[in-house]
């Protein structure tokens, strides 16, 4: 038994030991390109969805909503399509979550136009009184900081060049403060007047959820 | 340094740092509790439940996890090689650092700096920190066991070193991030793996922190506690082993009918219902050390807190495998059961263990006896119940969650909304938050017996 009198040799073998499973469930399928597939039919997302999605993760949104459908019956029938993997190929960091103390919002972009976002994300409790979920009205009062936009596109790859960065950032900022704007009543309840005229936080949250699950229409469709 | 020459004010250090952490970490816990029934405590951005949520699950895990296996592994560490440790300036510079890691830590989740990644939550520079901690507490293990005068290295001794190079392996692998700014980074992996580094990670971080150190203290104190041998040395072998081997392809459990490659899950389920034996060769060993000696739960505090949290440890390895199978966790993933689960094994298991290592370790690092027998009766005792209501509770309200998700009426229509699956939870939740006011009544107790016994004056020897 003379590795039990040896600290260094038995540190090195428990070394071994451990990378065994790990080298076969995590490091070979990282480079299995069936692990995590790409679809030219999954769009990255646009800056103002990325910021959007930067404020999911900062608000912990992902603590009580998954972003996973599982293939089972009611779930498909609650929730939609089950989810694919290719959804998820600009996902850094995935969103799956554990825990739905809300539901799942794989499948929620386009199941409610803007103006229902505005209104539920102010005041979850004016919409649904039991609700349990934070209110987050207060993201309309933030302008949305945007100076790390193109960074944050180049670092993850998304090939967007810098036209192309502003030019989504002022399309979109256009689209919300046009006077033709589907939801521009509720957008202006609950936004403080200083900020009507800009980006909010609050913008780019529900139009990051607006685009959640909206590619795999196109997905299912091809196939 | 006490006049055998060892290291134990930072035995101590750690232990209060572990007790001061374990307090707040349970307030946030029943503060969170409350919102999941009355939203109306979100009251700013910095305590709303999304933030608030990883605050708790850090600063129990990291705070108070970590602090308390840092205190008693350089106790153990130093008694089992006979050796004072290596670098006790060191170890002092590890304490001051971790608690300010801590509460910068604690700070950055708040502010919502954030990676999302379960128990990896804190932001690259913090990462960069906690690897630094990391080096520091590994040289001393190493230090101190490369000069021990005791040549064989005892059970716990394994435990301690498999942590130390697990750990290391898994942080860093899993954080791997570009930096956006010093605040924010993006990982290096993307969508299902991403999903799969992650849950290896957080599966295995559970693991190496809530199971491998709290057995090595398991398989120390009690023995010592009870002045009884383990009872089988060979069994030891092959469960630390055999133990180690599997914790590690078992991660993707989390991922049971998630887009991540089916064989990856099925590979996971198989090596899960492998993990029983070798928890369970633990967990014999355990009530077999006690055998002819079972007199010693009534007239041994101790023993009750040893005994009842391994058998925790026994019941959370049944039901962890279980709940990883395919159709089980197609019915319970998702739902408060698997809250219900974690806890059993952390106010169970963890804490129960730690305690009754500090009650034992306390007094002998100081000199001093311990406070009272009495409070650590009624702590024992509060905390065994709180954990009880608490766990059950959640357990119930996740079937009923589970059964309402998948309720259809005789037309295949769905039978629930998902609201109604959420609201008919708060009687649940309110009892969850009354169980957890019992135990933390018990925890603040255990504080109490301990900051008592080191105000004394030490008994002339």
């Amino acid at each position: 038994m003379g590795i039990y009198s040896k600290p260094v040799v038995f540190a090195v073998l428990s070394a071994v030991v451990i990378l065994i499973g790990t080298i076969v469930t995590v490091f070979v399928p990282l480079f299995m390109p069936s692990t995590q597939p790409v679809s030219p039919l999954i769009k990255p997302y646009t800056a103002i969805e990325l910021e959007g999605r930067d404020i999911y993760i900062r608000e912990g949104c992902h603590n009580c909503h998954t972003q996973t459908v599982r293939p089972l019956r009611t779930e498909v029938l609650r929730y939609g399509e089950y989810s694919k993997p290719e959804e998820f190929a600009y996902d850094r960091p995935f969103l799956w979550g554990s825990r739905r103390t809300g539901p799942d919002l794989n499948r929620i972009g386009g199941k409610y136009p803007d103006s229902w976002h505005y209104r539920h994300m102010q005041s979850p409790q004016g919409m649904f009184e039991k609700s349990n979920m934070p209110p987050y009205g207060w993201l309309a009062a933030n302008r949305l900081d945007t100076g790390n936009s193109l960074k944050k596109i180049t670092i993850l790859g998304y090939g967007y060049s810098e036209g192309e960065v502003s030019q989504q950032i002022s399309d979109y900022k256009a689209k919300v403060t046009a006077p033709d704007y589907d939801s521009r009543e509720t957008r202006d309840q609950v936004t403080p007047e200083a900020l009507r005229n800009e980006l909010t936080e609050m913008d780019a949250i529900i139009a990051y959820l607006q685009k959640l699950g909206r590619d795999v229409k196109n997905l299912e469709a091809a196939q | 340094m006490s006049e055998t020459g060892y290291a134990y004010r930072v035995v101590r250090g750690f232990a209060f740092s572990a007790l001061f952490w374990l307090v707040i970490g349970l307030v946030v816990g029943l503060w969170i509790a409350f919102e999941m029934f009355n939203p109306a405590l979100n009251l700013t951005p910095w305590l709303s439940f999304g933030r608030l949520r990883v605050v708790h699950t850090n600063g129990l895990g990291l705070g108070f996890g970590l602090a308390g296996i840092f205190a008693t592994s350089y106790y153990i560490l130093q008694r089992l090689t006979r050796t004072p440790l290596a670098f006790p300036k060191l170890a002092l510079v590890h304490l001051y650092l971790f608690n300010a890691a801590i509460a910068l830590a604690a700070l950055s989740l708040f502010m919502g700096m954030s990676t999302t990644r379960e128990y990896a939550e804190l932001e690259w520079p913090l990462d960069v920190g906690v690897v630094i901690l990391w080096v520091m507490y590994a040289v001393n293990v190493f230090g101190t066991l490369l000069k021990r005068q005791e040549k064989q290295m005892y059970i716990s001794l394994w435990y301690i070193i498999a942590m130390t190079v697990t750990i290391a392996v898994l942080y860093i692998v899993n954080n791997l991030a570009v930096p956006v700014t010093l605040f924010k980074s993006y990982s290096i992996y993307a969508g299902a793996n991403d999903a799969n580094v992650e849950w290896w990670y957080g599966h295995n971080i559970v693991g190496f922190i809530f199971t491998v150190p709290v057995l090595a203290m398991f398989y120390y104190f009690l023995p010592k506690a009870t002045g009884l041998p383990i009872y089988s040395h060979r069994l030891s072998i092959i469960s630390f082993w055999a133990l180690i081997f599997a914790y590690l392809w078992t991660g993707a459990h989390h991922l049971m009918l998630t887009p991540l490659p089916e064989w990856i899950q099925t590979v996971a389920i198989a090596f899960s219902i492998f993990l029983i034996a070798p928890s369970w060769g633990s967990v014999v060993n355990g009530y077999y050390t006690l055998q002819g000696n079972w007199e010693q739960m009534r007239s041994n505090y101790l023993v009750k807190f040893f005994i009842l949290g391994i058998t925790f440890y026994g019941l959370q390895t049944i039901q962890g495998p279980t709940q990883g199978l395919r159709t089980l966790n197609a019915f319970f993933h998702y739902t408060d059961w698997v809250v219900g689960h974690v806890h059993m094994g952390t106010m169970g298991w963890v804490a129960m263990i730690i305690s009754a290592s500090f009650y034992y370790m306390i007094p002998r690092i100081t000199g001093n006896e311990l406070h009272s027998i009495k409070l650590a009766n009624t702590h024992f005792w509060l905390i065994l119940a709180g954990q009880l209501i608490w766990t059950i509770t959640m357990w119930i309200g996740g079937i009923q969650q589970g059964a309402m998700w998948k309720a259809t009426n005789p037309d295949g229509s769905l039978m629930y909304n998902f609201l109604d699956s959420v609201t008919s939870l708060y009687p649940y939740y309110r009892l969850r938050f009354a169980a957890g006011i019992v135990y933390f009544i018990g925890i603040l107790i255990f504080v109490y017996n301990l900051v008592m016994t080191v105000r004394k004056r030490p008994v002339e020897a």
